[in-house]
Parts: structure tokens; C-alpha cells; sequence
């Protein structure tokens, strides 16, 4: 919506990406040909009631990679990362158009309950939010208990796993039984991502999760990331360029509801081929 | 620098009709203090009153024994503090899994169309006179049954909770922010689950909270038990059977035409307030550290 608003001149809207290589019997998708595809989606648009959010986006996002979505306020970033996990149809008067997979399972196909979804492909907010009337130590097993799961050593042995993977262990290893919100604000994040981390999703959805952190916190959620990466696709959602450029493997950027750009970090930071990538990395608007 | 004195003297300054201002925003203070008093000084009157004209009857004998017959002195309301207590266990078993149930509809589930016309509906139930309630219920539940019963009163009190308690709880559960709702469907909890487990959790406090308010409500009226539980100056054995109650108690003791009755209306008083005082003294206790975040 900012960007919207602003006088700055923006080149106008390139041709889209597939443009260029129009195969007219299979369109190339952006990001074909990366290795393991974890999320193959096709000319996928979304409404909030009239309003088109998101315009036939097609990408593939990588296996076991950090897929980074940068692009100014009131781009779709959000929107996109919400739709992954079926989050958006929280929100009334939503629809949908096209195709999402993950590993091949087309996840708006009717037979899919969309808690399952959620199952699979976990989320990290940008406010952190550890239950309020939980311990630190009931926060991170609640997913797994709410689902059913009773074996204690089971639990337990998740609990220290969740925690170490999420940096968090040796900080909270004695007060597991303190409120989750004693915490401080990087802390609680790190415990927000052990929780989504607890139930074993193969995705992790981080909405712009370093936003309300300090530099230092940031620098820890980062590491994490780093780390986490070995076991699990990552999307990240970020406002914060330097921080799309550190953690991600590939980036995609997306301005007005589309996709306008999605290469391998390097390429999109250093060399753009989209003037208004190349426009918005290096600061002149969003 | 410049632009810096500029502001430092445009600041120390005082702008012409400042003396002006000055007296209108005492005076505007001056008449919010005065209608603070006003409010309070019925309050501490009350009191008062009650206190001087009740403290002298409330003795042991007035907790444990039955009304004395007419003309004896002495005596007690015992009967009529544990048939409020009753009637109070009644309504709110009526009272507060309709209500929360409903709140906990308003809040999670209900379309934006159904929501109105029942919020619309119990913001109108909320203000119907009480002794409308009694009337309802002599029809529903004294008629047919040709007693007037506990049961009776019980529910005249349970129906006039259900809209307080109902709108208490949603506002409540409207409260608990939208974040930790969407951190649990992240985690592939069902959504029955999240609603029990984590907001109504979260919410518990207020919604203890607009119980106990609900229960001190009802604690107090008289109209809806005339035509219901009629009162009783003996135990109540059977709960199909009258029942006495403070409020009916002191009715009708306050219109009698004894000295002695007329003291022991004042304890009467004196103890419904104390109860109702005493809910709301815990309410304000446990909704003290009241946050979300």
C-alpha cells in the first residue's frame, strides 16, 4: 500500500519473467530445474473479496533451502506465505485460483483438511506469541499434545530436541517450568519457533520473524536459521534486505501482487535482470 | 540554533487569553470532581445507614436460627441465607454454561449476520424488568406444576444471567489477541481445541470475572423470586416446594408493622450487601493482574 502511495518513478511493469522463455507447449516455471521441489505452485492468484491480491504467481520453492520473499508493504508477501499453509482462510470473503503442491499434493483439493496442511508446513509470526497461560515447557510439547500424542518419553525427549535445534536449551534448561512469557522478546521467538518446530512440519513458514528483535537477537534467529535449513524448507518473509541477502539461498521478488523476480540470491542482489528488482534492492523505492 | 530560541520563546510565551484557558480548564475539573462526589456520596450514605441500623441486630442467632412466629422477639434469617446461596447455585447452573456456550458462539463462531440479531437480543434481554422474568416463569414453571417451587426461582435467575454472562464472555474471548488463534492452527491443532485449550484458557479470569458480576446481580433481586420461589420461614426440604431468600425476607419483613422485624430487615440488608460486596471485592482481586500479552 506505501509503496502504492509514493511519487518515487518506477519503471514500468516488465513483461513477466516466463515471458521470456515462452515454451507454448510447458511454460518454464520460475525456479525450474533447482533440485528437490518442496512447493511447485502454478499461476495461483488470491482474493479478499474484490480485491485481487495475488496475480497468477508461479514458483517453485526448493527442498531444504531458505526461500526468501522480499518486496514493499502491501506486495502479497504475506498473502503468499499465508496461502502456503492455508492460514489466509481465516479471513472472510477470501478465494483462490490455481495451482499449490507440495511434494506433488495438491493441497486446495477438497479432500485435503487444511489442519493437516498446518501439520505439515508450521509458522513463525512476526509478533511473538508463546501461550500466554503455558510454561516454556508447555508451550513447545502443546502441538504435539493437542494432537494427541501422550507418550512421555516421547515428549520429553522432543522437548530438549526442540530446544537445543532452536538454540534455546541451555538458557531455559532449568526453568522449563516457568511461565513462557518470563522470557525475553528474542527468547520467546526461539521458543515460538522450538513449538513449531516441535511437531516435525516439513515447511517452516518465518513471517518477517526477526522484525520486533534487537540486533543482537536477530543475529541468534539468523544462526538458527542457518542451522535449521538442514532439515527443513524455510520460507521467510522480510522486510530487511541485508537479512533476505544472509539467510536465503534463493529470493523471489514480488511487487503489486506478482511475482516479478525469483533467482538464486546472489543473482537478485547483485544482478538483477528486472529493472524494478534492481530498483527496489538497491533502495531507490519500498 | 536559530530555529531553536525561536521555539524556546514561542513556548515560554504565554499566548493572549492563556489566563482564560486556564480558568476553564479548573472549572471543567472543578465539575468532574463535583459529580464524582455525587456519585459516591449515595454510596457511603447506604452504607452508612445500613451499618448503623443493621450492625446491632447481626448476632450468631440471626446466621443460625429460623424466623421466630409473629410477636416473639429474637430469631433469625438462617433459611433465607442458605435459600439465596441455593437459588444462586441454581441460576448459575443454568445460567453460566449457557452463557459461556453462547459467548464462546458470539466469539469464535457465529457469522457476522447471526452475531447481530443475537447480540441485538440479548442487549434486549439484559434490559427487561426483572419482575417481567418472575412473570415468565410462574407461567412456564408454576402454573403447570400448581407450586410455587425453588426450582422456580432458580430458574427465573439462571434465565436473567444468560445475557449477562453470555456478553461478558464474548467480549472477553474478543480480547484474547488474534495471534495466539493462528500460532495454534499453525501447529495443526484442531480448531474445538484451540478454542477450549487456548482462548477460553487464556480468556478464564474475565470470564470467572463476568460470572461472579452476573451472580451479584441476580444476588439482589426480589422481583423475579415474588412469583417463584414466594419465600418460606421454615427449611426448605424439597426443592419442588418454596423457598425462603434474603431479598423476599427482607421485603417482607421491611412492610411488617413489627419493631423487631423491621431491625432484623436492616441485618437482612446488611448481609445481602456483604455477600454481593464480598463478590465483588474477589472479583476486583482476581481480575487485578488481568493481561494477554
Amino acid at each position: 500500500m506505501n509503496a502504492m502511495a509514493e511519487p518515487v518513478s518506477i519503471p514500468p511493469p516488465a513483461p513477466p519473467v516466463t515471458a521470456n522463455f515462452a515454451v507454448p507447449a510447458a511454460p518454464t516455471v520460475p525456479g525450474e530445474g533447482i533440485g528437490e521441489v518442496a512447493f511447485d505452485i502454478r499461476n495461483f492468484s488470491l482474493w479478499y473479496s474484490a480485491h485481487q491480491a495475488l496475480h497468477e504467481i508461479s514458483i517453485q520453492i526448493p527442498s531444504k533451502k531458505v526461500t526468501a520473499i522480499i518486496g514493499p508493504s502491501g506486495c502479497g508477501k504475506s498473502t503468499f506465505l499465508r496461502a502456503l499453509n492455508r492460514m489466509h482462510e481465516l479471513s472472510p470473503g477470501v478465494r483462490i485460483g490455481g495451482d499449490l503442491r507440495l511434494y506433488g499434493e495438491d493441497l486446495y483439493s477438497a479432500k485435503v483438511d487444511a489442519t493437516l496442511v498446518r501439520r505439515r508446513v508450521g509458522m513463525v509470526f512476526q509478533k511473538s506469541n508463546p501461550f500466554p497461560t503455558m510454561t516454556i515447557e508447555e508451550n513447545v510439547l502443546c502441538g504435539l499434545r493437542l494432537n494427541g500424542v501422550n507418550d512421555r518419553k516421547l515428549l520429553r525427549d522432543r522437548l530438549e530436541e526442540s530446544l537445543r535445534m532452536s538454540a534455546l536449551w541451555d538458557e531455559v534448561k532449568d526453568h522449563l517450568y516457568r511461565p513462557g512469557t518470563s522470557l525475553s522478546g528474542g527468547q520467546q521467538q526461539r521458543l515460538c519457533i522450538a513449538r513449531a518446530i516441535a511437531v516435525r512440519p516439513e515447511v517452516l513458514l518465518l513471517d518477517e520473524p526477526c522484525s520486533a528483535l534487537d540486533p543482537i537477537a536477530t543475529a541468534k534467529v539468523e544462526e538458527l536459521i542457518h542451522e535449521l535449513k538442514k532439515d527443513y524448507t524455510i520460507v521467510i518473509v522480510t522486510h530487511n534486505m541485508q537479512q533476505a541477502a544472509r539467510v536465503s539461498d534463493r529470493t523471489a521478488f514480488f511487487y503489486m501482487g506478482k511475482l516479478i523476480e525469483y533467482a538464486e540470491t546472489r543473482a537478485i542482489f547483485m544482478n538483477p535482470s528486472n529493472p524494478q528488482t534492481e530498483a527496489y534492492v538497491s533502495g531507490r523505492f519500498g | 540554533m536559530n530555529s531553536a530560541t525561536t521555539t524556546a520563546t514561542l513556548l515560554h510565551t504565554a499566548p493572549s487569553g492563556h489566563a482564560w484557558r486556564k480558568f476553564k480548564s479548573r472549572a471543567m475539573s472543578g465539575l468532574m470532581l463535583l459529580s464524582n462526589i455525587a456519585v459516591m456520596t449515595p454510596l457511603f450514605l447506604v452504607l452508612y445507614f445500613l451499618i448503623h441500623e443493621g450492625a446491632s441486630s447481626i448476632d450468631w442467632h440471626f446466621f443460625t436460627q429460623l424466623p421466630k412466629p409473629t410477636g416473639e422477639v429474637g430469631g433469625g434469617m438462617a433459611n433465607a441465607i442458605v435459600g439465596s446461596l441455593i437459588l444462586l447455585g441454581m441460576a448459575a447452573c443454568l445460567g453460566v454454561p449457557m452463557g459461556v456456550l453462547g459467548g464462546i458462539y458470539l466469539a469464535e463462531y457465529g457469522t457476522e449476520r447471526a452475531n447481530y440479531w443475537i447480540r441485538y437480543a440479548a442487549d434486549v434481554l439484559n434490559g427487561i424488568p426483572s419482575i417481567v422474568w418472575g412473570m415468565v416463569v410462574y407461567i412456564l414453571l408454576v402454573v403447570p406444576f400448581k407450586t410455587f417451587s425453588a426450582y422456580a426461582g432458580g430458574v427465573a435467575l439462571g434465565l436473567m444471567m444468560i445475557p449477562l454472562v453470555m456478553r461478558t464472555t464474548e467480549e472477553m474471548l474478543l480480547l484474547v489477541p488474534q495471534g495466539y488463534r493462528e500460532a495454534a492452527l499453525a501447529l495443526g491443532i484442531p480448531r474445538w481445541k484451540i478454542v477450549i485449550v487456548i482462548v477460553v484458557r487464556t480468556a478464564m479470569k474475565g470470564i470467572i470475572t463476568g460470572v461472579l458480576v452476573a451472580l451479584a446481580r441476580v444476588a439482589g433481586e426480589t422481583a423475579p423470586l415474588l412469583f417463584t420461589a414466594l419465600g418460606n420461614n421454615f427449611w426448605n426440604r424439597n426443592l419442588g416446594e418454596p423457598i425462603a431468600a434474603l431479598p423476599l425476607q427482607i421485603f417482607s419483613y421491611a412492610i411488617s408493622p413489627y419493631d423487631d422485624w423491621h431491625r432484623q430487615a436492616w441485618a437482612g440488608a446488611l448481609v445481602l450487601l456483604g455477600i454481593i460486596l464480598s463478590l465483588n471485592i474477589f472479583v476486583r482481586i482476581i481480575s487485578r493482574d488481568r493481561k494477554f500479552t
